[in-house]
């Protein structure tokens, strides 16, 4: 019984001098420092909050945060929407009449993309997509706050098009395939006239 | 007619008080539950957060009534007003300086006793006219609790009272300190009459007390609703307990009964113990500190320190400690505190007929 009680008033006292001993410790705060940093850890008083929108934390210059294409190096595979376990990737390709371009690596651009939406708001962060580009255009960046007020400003849209040019490219397509299909055909009319 | 704009006045000042020591206590107790807990607190409104909780009172004041359907409407309505009713009545009766008091009740610490118990009433009705299970459940524990603290707070303040000889607050005062008839003996050997300070108070006219004030103190954590005593309003399990379906205005007063209640014990407890508006300094020799900070602005200070000192070890032990199991807590109510609270009153009873 003795001891029972001198533990209730050991143990009591014991919480409040820790308590006390933090609340006068909050005059400092944290400084603060990168992850990379030696003294990371170092740092064992005072307030630890960071005050998100006024400090943030330094982050390494390659983050695995949002994503962001480099339209000049797609080269419109939809590689990227297949393997997306979310589905958060749409593709529009539309087939160009002639080669388009080099990216940086030198593989030939043959598809216009028309659409190229991200929906950041589905976006889980596992980086398949990064993985499977035959280009590396698409990667992941430090970029991680982007507060929107709608959802629909999750939906990136990466796509350089405007409506009116990717219809032209559309219709373009369309003629040199009939253009194409007449040419067969009339490549294969003499053989049936001959018969 | 000035009788009653007297009486008007009183009531207005005591009210705001309360209200702005409620805001106050409000962020206080933000900041000091953060710095604690190694965090900041309220930053944004005002500088360092200041004005946190003035932002926090208009955004309730804007806010809907909300009546649940299934509640009992009368109830419901009612019982914020019974809740804070009860607990701004018994400001009427604590004095704040020699000659400054609302109520100069002879009757008086009886009057806040009895008024504090309304405040169970209200708790019951909140959450009874909630129609709510929470509700229901927290308000059954805190009648339950506050029922049962009631018994050895109330005798550890009769154990006071009976070496002050009287249940008027402004005479419980006056008696601890230089401005008293009587002899006062320090440990009841030590005639203090003229020293005055700390030395005359209660708790070292009788050093029983100073148990006796745990009692109370413990007890009165128990009657306010505060940790470690907070199952009634039990966040992890009752959510918020009686007050769960209260918006708006109506929350805001059970709110304010809530701190009010703390200001409340804590000054009970610093009237019939801590000296009350008596000042902390004792006359030594030519120094005549306790004549020079005895007066009605230094009463009001000397009262005010000391029940935000009582306060913030309130708001310290809320923070610190965890809460009580029901079972634990009664018995400890039962089992150590009543006995305890009646050997004090038997202690005083002797020490007033052998010392003093």
């Amino acid at each position: 019984m003795k001891g029972k009680l001198f533990n209730v008033f050991n143990t009591i006292g014991k919480g409040l001098k820790l308590t006390l001993g933090h609340f006068f410790a909050a005059t400092e705060s944290r400084t603060i420092k990168p992850i990379t940093d030696d003294n990371y850890f170092a740092q064992k008083s005072g307030t630890t909050t960071i005050q998100y929108p006024h400090q943030k934390l330094p982050l390494p210059e390659v983050g695995r945060y949002q994503l962001d294409v480099e339209m000049d190096d797609c080269i419109v595979c939809d590689l990227c929407a297949k393997i997306c376990p979310v589905d958060c990737i749409e593709i529009e390709s539309i087939k160009s009449t002639e080669a388009i371009g080099k990216t940086s690596d030198g593989t030939t651009k043959r598809l216009y993309a028309a659409k190229f939406d991200i929906d950041m708001a589905k976006c889980m962060y596992c980086g398949l997509c990064t993985v499977v580009c035959p280009t590396e255009c698409i990667i992941m960046t430090d970029t991680y706050d982007r507060s929107t007020l709608t959802l629909n400003e999750m939906v990136y849209k990466f796509s350089d098009m405007t409506a009116a040019e990717a219809e032209d490219k559309r219709i373009a397509l369309e003629i040199q395939t009939a253009e194409r299909l007449a040419a067969k055909q009339a490549a294969l009319q003499p053989d049936r006239n001959t018969e | 007619m000035n009788f009653y704009l007297t009486y008007v006045l009183v009531a207005t000042a005591l009210f705001a008080f309360t209200a702005l020591f409620t805001l106050f206590a409000l962020y206080s107790e933000r900041k000091i539950s953060a710095f604690m807990q190694d965090r900041l607190g309220p930053m944004e409104v005002g500088k360092y957060g200041s004005l946190q909780a003035f932002a926090d009172i208009l955004k309730m004041l804007q806010k809907e009534f909300i009546i649940p359907s299934a509640a009992d409407k009368i109830l419901f309505t009612l019982a914020p007003i019974v809740i804070f009713v009860s607990v701004y009545l018994g400001f009427a009766a604590l004095p704040w300086a020699p000659g400054l008091s609302p109520s100069s009740l002879n009757l008086g610490l009886f009057y806040i006793f009895a008024i504090l118990s309304m405040e169970t009433i209200g708790i019951l009705m909140a959450g009874w006219g909630s129609n709510n299970k929470y509700a229901l459940l927290g308000s059954m524990r805190s009648v339950a609790q506050m029922v049962s603290y009631e018994i050895p707070a109330g005798i550890a303040l009769i154990s006071a009272v009976m070496i002050s000889q009287t249940f008027n607050m402004q005479e419980v005062s006056i008696k601890q300190g230089i401005l008293s008839d009587e002899t006062i003996l320090f440990l009841g050997i030590w005639d203090v009459s003229s020293i005055g300070g700390l030395l005359a108070w209660n708790i070292f006219q009788a050093p029983h007390l100073i148990i006796a004030y745990l009692i109370y103190f413990i007890a009165s954590l128990a009657e306010c609703n505060r940790a470690p005593f907070d199952i009634p309003e039990a966040e992890s399990e009752l959510v918020a307990g009686f007050h769960i379906e209260y918006s708006g205005l109506r929350f805001a007063f059970v709110f304010l009964a809530e701190y009010s209640m703390m200001f409340l014990v804590g000054m009970i407890g610093v009237i019939l113990f801590l000296g009350g508006w008596n000042t902390l300094l004792p006359n030594i020799g030519s120094v005549q500190l306790a004549v020079w900070t005895t007066g009605i602005g230094w009463g009001i200070f000397w009262v005010l320190i000391k029940t935000l000192l009582v306060v913030a070890v309130q708001i310290w032990i809320r923070w610190t400690l965890p809460r009580l199991r029901v079972d634990q807590l009664m018995s400890f109510c039962w089992k150590v505190l009543t006995p305890l609270a009646f050997l004090c009153m038997l202690i005083s009873g002797i020490w007033r007929l052998t010392m003093m």
